[in-house]
C-alpha cells in the first residue's frame, strides 16, 4: 500500500473503495476509521455516529455483504472492499421495499438509526429471505433504537420480506 | 363528529429523508472555515480552582480561541434556580464539570490543547450521598444559595435546593380510620435518556454580530432565552435553528454546548461546532434524578385507600437545572390516578457534588409511580385483593378532583384497566415461574405557553409556522393534521415551517407530554382564525352573510345555496392582489385552570399553571429464571387515554418506546457512580433494551374527548415510560414471591432476595 510521511513522521497511505458503485481514492491514517472517511472524505453523512465503540450500530454499512460498524472498522481494511451505505439502498430514485416498508409501517421515529437498521435488515433478507421474528430481533440487536420500541422496525422487515403483519 | 385528517394513519411527513439518508442531524452540517471546539472537564467532585494556566495551549499551533469562566459574564443561570456558572467559577461541584473551552482547527488539535491547560485544583470533601447530604454539617455544595435568584418561592437552607409541600384533608384522622397501615421505602437510580444522536451545536456571527445556532434542540426558543440570557445579549441578537433531532427525550430540552460555541465563536471569529461525544454524554450531561422515596398508606379492608404520606427525596446533583420542576411535578402526580382524601406530600430537591440531573421522560413521575404502584400491589396481595380490581376501586372518574384539587374532564383510567384486563386474559392460568403485573400512571398534557400562525398562499394552500419541534415524536405531522382538519384542507396543502426563532412563534418547548395539546390547541386556534377570514372575505365577493357560509375541501359555500361557492385558491388571488392582503391567521394559547383550590395547602410549588391529566394503564407477564435470577418480559399490553389520537400511528409508537426505555429503567439501567465519578462510560456498560430485549408490544388506545383539547386531543409522550418498572416488579413477586424495592432488578437483586 502506497504511504507518505508527514513532517512529523506521520504516515498516510492511498487506500480505494468502492462505495455504492463508485471507486473512491483517498489518504488515510492508521487510525482513521472507515465511518469518517464515509461522512468526512465522501460526504455520505447518512452513515451516523451515536458511539463510536461499535456498541450502538447508528454507523452499519454493508461491506461486502456483510454488516459491520463502520466506527470500528479501520480506512485501511476497506482498502478493495466494495461498502453499501444508505445513500446506496435506493436505485434510480426508487426506494428500495425495505425504505417502503419502514414507511408503512412508521418504523421510523427521530431517524438516527434507521440507517444502520435498514442496512443490517437488508443484510438479514439478503441470506435469509423468510426470516422468523426471532431472527429479525436477532438480525438488529447489533442495532439499538430508543424511540420505536422494534415493534414497527420488525412488522417493517417483515412485510419487506413478504410476510403478513398485524393490523395496526 | 366525523374527522377526514385527524385519526388517519398517516406516514411521517419527513419519513422518506430518514430512511435514504437525507436528514441532516447537527453533525451532518459543516461550514467554510468552521472550528472544532472541546470541553475541559473536572476530574473531582468537589475541588477549589487555584489557578487555571491556558498559555501553553494558546501557543499550540492551530488553536484559535480558549475561555474559562473569567471570559464570561459573570452569572449564573438556571430554569428554576439560578445556580450554574457556564464554566466553573472558583470551584467544581461535580466530576464532568466544564471548567474551560477551546476551538481549533481540528478535533485532534483542539484534544491536545486540553490536555496543556493546567488547572490547579485544591481538593475540598465532597458529599455524594442525598441523605448525608441533608445532615446539618454535611460540606455544603453551594454556599450562597441564599443569593441564587429563583423563578418560584423556593424554600430552602444548606444542602436543600427546594422543599415542596402539598397537604390536603386531615392526613392523622385518616390514618386512624385506616383498617391497616402500610409503610415502605423503594429507591431508584440514574438513568439515562440515551438518545441515540449527541448533543451538539454550530454558532456562527454574521458582520452584523448576529449569531446563528444550529442545534439538536428540544426548543429553539428556550435555547434562544437562554443563550441571550448566559451571554449578555439581546434576544434579537440569537437566531436558533434546528436541525434533524436524534431523540431527546428530556436531554435536549435545555442548553447543552449552544452558549460554548456562540462564546468561542465571537472570540475566534469563526463558526464553531462541537458534538459531545457518548462517553461524555453518559458521564457529564443530565440523566434521570436517583431517588428514595417512602410512602405510608391507610386502606380500608375492602382496599378503599383513606390515607396517604409521601417523602420524597430526589438527588438533583450538583445544580439545580430542572430539579425543583421534577420534584414538585413528581410530587404532584405520587397518589397516582386515585381518589384518596387526605395525603401529604414532602418533596426534597437535594444537592450532592455530583453530575447535575435534569429532565427525561417521565420529570419526576417514574420515581414516584415506581413506589406508589409497587406498595399498592403489596397493598393488594396482603388484603386478598386483586391488584387490577384495588386500582379500578379507587380509580378517579369524570368530575373527581386530583392532588391540588384541579378539576378533572376526561378521565379514562377505568376505561384503561378495563381494556388490559380483557386484553392480557388477566385471569387465565399461568405458567411455571411467570408472574402478570399491572400498574397506572396519570400524567399531564401542558405548562406554560405556545402559539401559531397560519397564513394561507395564493393558491388556497397553507403554511402553519407553531414553535413545537419534532424530535422524532412525530410533531410536525401531528400539526399538519389539526391544521388540515380545521382548514379543510388536504395535509399534502399545509406545510409546516421548520423551527426557527426568525421564523417560528413561541413556544416552551417539546416536554411535559404538551405539543399535541398545547401547541396542537394554537394550531387549531389559529386555523380556526384563518379559516374565519377566509369566510369573511367569501361573504364580501359573494355577497352572502358570513354565518351563512362553510368552509371546507378548499372552497367557501353557502349553506342554503350550494352553488354558491368560490374556492380557497380564488380567495388566495383576491387576498394577495385585489383586498385586504395575505389572510394570516394567529393564536397564543396557555391553559387556564387554577391548579389548586384554596382549601389545599401547597408551599415552594414551582408551576403557576399545569394542563390536562391523561392516563394510562399497563399489564406485563414476566418469566423469572430461578437459577439464573433473569427477569424476562414476554407479554406486554399498554392502555392509554390520549383524548382523541390524531394520528394512531404515533400514538402506538410512543408507547411501545416509551414502554422500552422502562423495560431499561426497569430491568437494567443504572448509571453507576465511584467516587463521584460515572463509570458507566460506554454503552456497553450502560446497557439500554435491543429488539430481542423485550417482545411484540401491544398498545391499545383508549379515546375520551379533552373538552380543552384540540379535537378533544390530550397527549402521550411521557406516560408509556412511568408504570413499565412497578407492573414489572409487580408480576416478578407474581412469579416468584419476591418483592424487590430498587431498582433495577438486576439477576443478582433477584437472586439475593430469593435467599431471604
Amino acid at each position: 500500500m502506497q504511504a507518505i510521511v508527514d513532517k512529523e513522521g506521520i504516515k498516510r497511505y492511498l487506500i480505494s473503495l468502492t462505495v455504492n458503485g463508485d471507486t473512491y481514492t483517498v489518504v488515510v491514517k492508521a487510525n482513521t476509521m472507515l465511518v469518517n472517511v464515509l461522512r468526512e472524505e465522501l460526504n455520505l453523512t447518512g452513515t451516523k455516529k451515536g458511539c463510536e465503540t461499535g456498541d450502538c450500530g447508528s454507523c452499519t454499512v454493508i461491506m461486502d455483504g456483510k454488516p459491520v460498524n463502520s466506527c470500528i472498522i479501520l480506512a485501511l481494511e476497506a482498502d478493495g472492499k466494495e461498502i453499501t451505505t444508505i445513500e446506496g439502498v435506493a436505485q434510480n430514485g426508487v426506494l428500495d421495499k425495505l425504505q417502503e416498508s419502514f414507511l408503512n409501517q412508521t418504523a421510523v421515529q427521530c431517524g438516527y438509526c434507521t440507517p444502520g437498521m435498514i442496512l443490517s435488515a437488508k443484510a438479514l433478507l439478503t441470506r435469509n429471505p423468510n426470516p422468523t421474528e426471532h431472527e429479525i430481533r436477532e438480525a438488529i440487536a447489533g442495532n439499538l433504537c430508543r424511540c420505536t420500541g422494534y415493534v414497527n422496525i420488525v412488522k417493517a422487515i417483515k412485510e419487506a420480506a413478504g410476510q403478513p403483519v398485524d393490523e395496526h | 363528529m366525523g374527522f377526514s385528517v385527524v385519526g388517519q394513519n398517516l406516514p411521517r411527513l419527513e419519513g422518506k429523508e430518514k430512511v435514504t439518508g437525507q436528514a441532516k442531524y447537527i453533525d451532518d452540517l459543516n461550514f467554510p472555515n468552521m472550528l472544532h471546539g472541546k470541553l475541559l472537564r473536572s476530574p473531582y467532585p468537589h475541588a477549589r480552582i487555584v489557578a487555571i494556566d491556558t498559555a501553553a495551549a494558546k501557543a499550540l499551533p492551530g488553536v484559535k480561541a480558549i475561555i474559562t469562566a473569567e471570559d464570561l459574564p459573570d452569572r449564573r443561570h438556571g430554569p428554576f434556580v439560578q445556580d450554574t456558572p457556564l464554566l466553573a467559577r472558583g470551584k467544581v461541584n461535580y466530576v464532568g464539570e466544564p471548567v474551560a473551552a477551546v476551538a481549533a482547527v481540528s478535533l485532534e488539535v483542539a484534544e491536545r490543547a486540553l490536555s496543556l491547560i493546567k488547572v490547579n485544583y485544591e481538593r475540598l470533601s465532597e458529599v455524594l450521598d442525598p441523605l448525608i447530604a441533608m445532615e446539618s454539617d454535611a460540606p455544603v455544595v453551594h454556599e450562597n444559595l441564599d443569593a441564587y435568584p429563583a423563578v418560584f418561592p423556593v424554600q430552602r437552607h444548606g444542602n436543600i435546593c427546594s422543599l415542596i409541600t402539598i397537604e390536603d384533608g386531615d392526613i392523622e384522622q385518616g390514618f386512624k380510620t385506616a383498617d391497616f397501615v402500610f409503610e415502605d421505602t423503594f429507591t431508584t437510580p440514574m438513568a439515562h435518556q440515551c438518545h441515540l444522536e449527541t448533543n451538539g451545536a454550530i454558532a456562527a456571527i454574521d458582520a452584523q454580530g448576529r449569531v446563528t445556532v444550529w442545534a439538536s434542540t428540544q426548543s429553539v426558543h428556550l435555547n434562544q432565552i437562554r443563550i441571550a440570557e448566559t451571554l449578555d445579549m439581546p434576544m434579537s441578537k440569537v437566531r436558533v435553528i434546528q436541525t434533524r433531532v436524534g431523540g431527546g427525550f428530556g436531554a435536549k430540552v435545555e442548553l447543552t454546548v449552544q452558549p460554548y460555541c456562540v462564546a468561542l465563536a465571537r472570540l475566534s471569529k469563526r463558526p464553531v461546532k462541537i458534538i459531545l461525544t457518548r462517553e461524555e454524554e453518559l458521564v457529564a450531561t443530565r440523566p434521570r434524578h436517583s431517588s428514595i422515596v417512602t410512602v405510608k398508606t391507610g386502606v380500608k379492608k375492602d382496599g378503599t385507600l383513606v390515607a396517604r404520606q409521601i417523602k420524597l427525596i430526589y438527588d438533583t446533583g450538583a445544580y439545580a437545572d430542572d430539579g425543583p420542576g421534577i420534584v414538585g411535578f413528581g410530587s404532584l402526580m405520587a397518589n397516582g390516578p386515585y381518589r384518596i382524601p387526605n395525603y401529604k406530600i414532602e418533596g426534597y430537591c437535594v444537592y450532592t457534588n455530583k453530575v447535575a440531573t435534569g429532565a427525561y421522560r417521565g420529570f419526576g413521575n417514574p420515581q414516584a409511580a415506581w413506589a406508589c404502584e409497587s406498595q399498592l400491589d403489596i397493598i393488594s396481595r396482603e388484603l386478598g385483593i386483586d391488584p387490577l380490581e384495588i386500582r379500578l376501586r379507587n380509580a378517579l372518574d369524570p368530575g373527581d378532583k386530583t392532588v391540588g384539587g384541579q378539576n378533572l374532564f376526561s378521565v379514562g383510567i377505568k376505561e384503561c384497566l378495563k381494556a388490559i384486563k380483557e386484553g392480557m386474559d388477566w385471569e387465565s392460568p399461568k405458567s411455571k415461574n411467570r408472574g402478570r403485573g399491572v400498574a397506572c400512571v396519570h400524567h399531564l398534557s401542558g405548562l406554560l405557553a405556545s402559539s401559531a400562525y397560519v397564513r394561507i398562499n395564493q393558491d388556497g394552500t397553507a403554511h402553519v409556522a407553531v414553535g413545537a419541534a419534532d424530535i422524532g415524536q412525530g410533531s410536525d405531522t401531528t400539526m399538519a393534521q389539526i391544521a388540515a382538519e380545521e382548514l379543510g384542507l388536504s395535509i399534502e396543502d399545509v406545510a409546516v415551517v421548520s423551527q426557527d426563532t426568525d421564523s417560528t412563534p413561541y413556544n416552551w418547548a417539546t416536554t411535559a407530554t404538551r405539543l399535541t395539546y398545547m401547541a396542537g390547541n394554537a394550531v387549531r386556534r389559529a386555523a380556526a382564525d384563518a379559516k374565519q377570514q377566509l369566510i369573511n372575505l367569501a361573504a364580501e365577493v359573494l355577497g352572502l352573510p358570513a354565518d351563512k357560509l362553510s368552509a371546507r375541501n378548499k372552497v367557501v359555500v353557502s349553506v342554503d345555496e350550494p352553488q354558491k361557492r368560490i374556492s380557497y385558491a380564488e380567495l388566495g388571488v383576491i387576498s394577495h392582489w385585489v383586498k385586504g392582503g395575505q389572510i394570516i391567521g394567529n393564536n397564543s394559547w396557555m391553559f387556564n385552570e387554577q391548579p389548586f383550590s384554596i382549601d389545599v395547602k401547597v408551599t415552594g410549588f414551582p408551576f403557576r399553571v399545569l394542563g390536562a391529566y391523561n392516563y394510562g394503564a399497563h399489564a406485563v407477564e414476566v418469566e423469572v429464571d430461578h437459577e439464573t435470577g433473569l427477569v424476562r418480559v414476554v407479554n406486554a399490553l399498554t392502555a392509554h387515554d390520549v383524548g382523541k389520537a390524531i394520528n394512531p400511528l404515533s400514538v402506538e409508537g410512543q408507547s411501545q418506546g416509551g414502554f422500552t426505555q422502562g423495560v431499561g429503567y426497569a430491568l437494567f439501567e443504572d448509571l453507576k457512580v465511584k467516587d463521584g465519578k460515572i463509570i458507566s462510560n460506554t454503552l456497553l456498560d450502560y446497557k439500554i433494551p435491543t429488539a430481542v430485549d423485550v417482545p411484540a408490544i401491544k398498545s391499545l388506545i383508549v379515546e375520551t374527548n379533552e373538552q380543552t383539547g384540540p379535537f378533544g386531543a390530550k397527549g402521550i409522550g411521557e406516560a408509556p415510560l412511568v408504570p413499565v418498572a412497578p407492573a414489572i416488579a409487580n408480576a416478578v413477586y407474581d412469579a416468584i414471591g419476591v418483592r424487590v424495592k430498587d431498582l433495577p432488578l438486576t439477576p443478582e437483586r433477584i437472586l439475593d432476595a430469593l435467599k431471604v
